[in-house]
């Protein structure tokens, strides 16, 4: 069983291990809707609540279910199945008591069906051997880093509209770009904490 | 063993799942019969929730014009939602110009029905109705322009306005598509609705046509559209096209000469080679008939040897401003 605390693995996901910028999973949502840092920071939090939330359900699934049964190589369908079910769960849950809410973001929801991040997430909790509370902190935290990762570039996304850029670099090339710099920007956390 | 339990518990869980979701929907999502008011009173109906405008009002015979068939990708279904629509939603908004949302226009497509809703519709749209048709003949007009005439069944008239257009139901693997064509026959000819289709390769709609055989059932819903003749005869009309864009231009010119038979008309058409020509010899005759009616055909591409033409030569909008 792995040792390190829950926070600790929470802050790392943040910071050090950002699934986004050091894992590059989710990368598609990423460049698709950091247009704008409203459509951001709405992705951001749908995102983190269906990570947090999946983790939690995989982790029992995994745990009371396929590794008794001794059918762990049933692990990705299986965590695909409850993802896809989740979100459609969520935005249903949504629409019936935060109509607001799922205007803001209730288009992003199906998307996240998609979004790589989130079976990311629940596939790193089983290699590296989590506890519950750690794949929660583990969960919540890496919806953390890729809310904090999207919000980041949509900043400076709307930033680059007014910037000269060559035509060649115009649009998902220069996105590309910066998001290898804010990679590298984020490798200055690095010596901080670390997970494996 | 293993392989029974992976199927087993594969399928409990999935069945388990799906048991969830469709008990949470009967849960959250049922939003009863709501009212849906079109044109202020005028054809008040009570509609089941939860459904997009697009198909509600399609299930009560309103046909608004939709190429994607309310995928959200083509932006034609845009309707009035005075109230009840809901906040304009990220993915209309592609089509939606700044104006548009002002006036309180939506895609029907991505609205869903939660509660009362009122809407305005143009009364043009609401005289649409689903034809039911068969294929009189079938001519080739080129090597890939077809000429397709349609005699109507159920209902057996049409009432459209020259320039106008009907979508034609196509089948296709998962659902029926509707694909938009342009009337090309005359307006006095109410039980008939002739298309000239080009083949577009790998099309649903086109491949669908084209494959058809005489006395084959066709269904189609219209009229649509816009571009339509004014009706004041003192305009002078100009018809510039090329390809099967000459299907709206031959409705207005036959319409116009058997309305008003002074009115003054140009049609400009352009083709690549002799070989793209169609109904030529249609408008001689008629301009023979109608001092006021000139035709211009003009060829782009360089002539063969054996190519004879003694019309005009280059691109047909070039032509015009001659």
């Amino acid at each position: 069983m792995n040792e390190t605390s829950a926070i600790v693995i929470l802050l790392a996901a943040i910071l050090t291990n950002n699934i986004l910028l050091t894992n590059f999973l989710g990368i598609c949502s990423f460049i698709a809707c950091s247009g704008q840092i409203g459509t951001a920071v709405g992705l951001g939090t749908a995102v983190t609540f269906v990570l947090t939330m999946t983790t939690m359900i995989n982790f029992a699934i995994y745990h009371l279910v396929l590794i008794p049964l001794g059918l762990d190589h049933l692990t990705f369908i299986i965590f695909i199945a409850v993802i896809a079910a989740f979100v459609q769960f969520v935005e249903m849950f949504v629409e019936k008591f935060s109509p607001k809410l799922y205007f803001a973001l209730g288009i992003f929801l199906p998307l996240i069906t998609v979004n790589c991040a989130i079976l990311g997430a629940s596939l790193f909790m089983i290699i590296r051997d989590y506890s519950f509370l750690q794949s929660v902190g583990f969960g919540f935290g890496a919806g953390i880093g890729w809310a904090l990762a999207i919000i980041l570039m949509a900043g400076l996304r709307q930033k680059m509209r007014y910037s000269n850029i060559p035509q060649p670099f115009q649009g998902v090339p220069i996105a590309m770009i910066v998001t290898c710099v804010l990679a590298m920007a984020f490798m200055g956390f690095a010596g901080m904490v670390s997970i494996q | 063993m293993v392989y029974l339990w992976s199927v087993l518990c594969f399928s409990g869980l999935t069945v388990a799942l799906a048991i969830w979701l469709m008990i949470s929907e009967r849960l959250l999502v049922d939003y009863g019969v709501c009212k849906l008011d079109i044109n202020a009173g005028e054809k008040p109906l009570e509609v089941d929730g939860g459904r997009t405008l697009l198909s509600t009002l399609y299930a009560n015979e309103i046909f608004i014009p939709s190429a994607c068939g309310g995928k959200g990708s083509c932006g034609h279904c845009k309707i009035t939602v005075t109230a009840g629509g809901g906040p304009v939603l990220s993915t209309e908004t592609p089509y939606l110009a700044r104006k548009e949302i002002r006036s309180n226009l939506r895609l029907a497509c991505q609205v869903k029905i939660r509660e009362d809703i009122y809407v305005r519709i143009p009364s043009d749209l609401l005289n649409v109705r689903m034809f039911t048709s068969t294929v009189e003949s079938i001519v080739d007009l080129t090597h890939d322009i077809k000429e397709i005439r349609l005699r109507l069944e159920e209902p057996d008239q049409i009432s459209h306005r020259p320039g106008q257009y009907v979508q034609v139901q196509a089948p296709s693997l998962e659902e029926p598509v509707f694909r938009a064509y342009s009337i090309s026959s005359p307006v006095y000819e109410p039980n008939l609705v002739e298309l000239v289709v080009r083949l577009v390769p790998g099309g649903i709609g086109s491949t669908y046509l084209h494959d058809l055989q005489v006395g084959e059932t066709v269904n189609f819903t219209g009229p649509y559209g816009e571009f339509v003749l004014t009706e004041n005869p003192s305009v002078e009309i100009v018809c510039v096209g090329g390809g099967c864009g000459m299907a709206p231009m031959k409705n207005i010119i036959f319409t116009i000469y058997n309305k008003w038979p002074d009115r003054s008309c140009w049609l400009f058409f352009g083709c690549r080679t002799t070989k793209d020509i169609f109904y030529l010899e249609q408008f001689e005759k008629l301009a023979k008939k109608h001092t006021n009616f000139h035709v211009v055909y003009a060829l782009s591409d360089k002539l063969d040897k054996n190519e004879k033409w003694a019309g005009e030569t280059g691109f047909i909008h070039l032509e015009v401003d001659k």
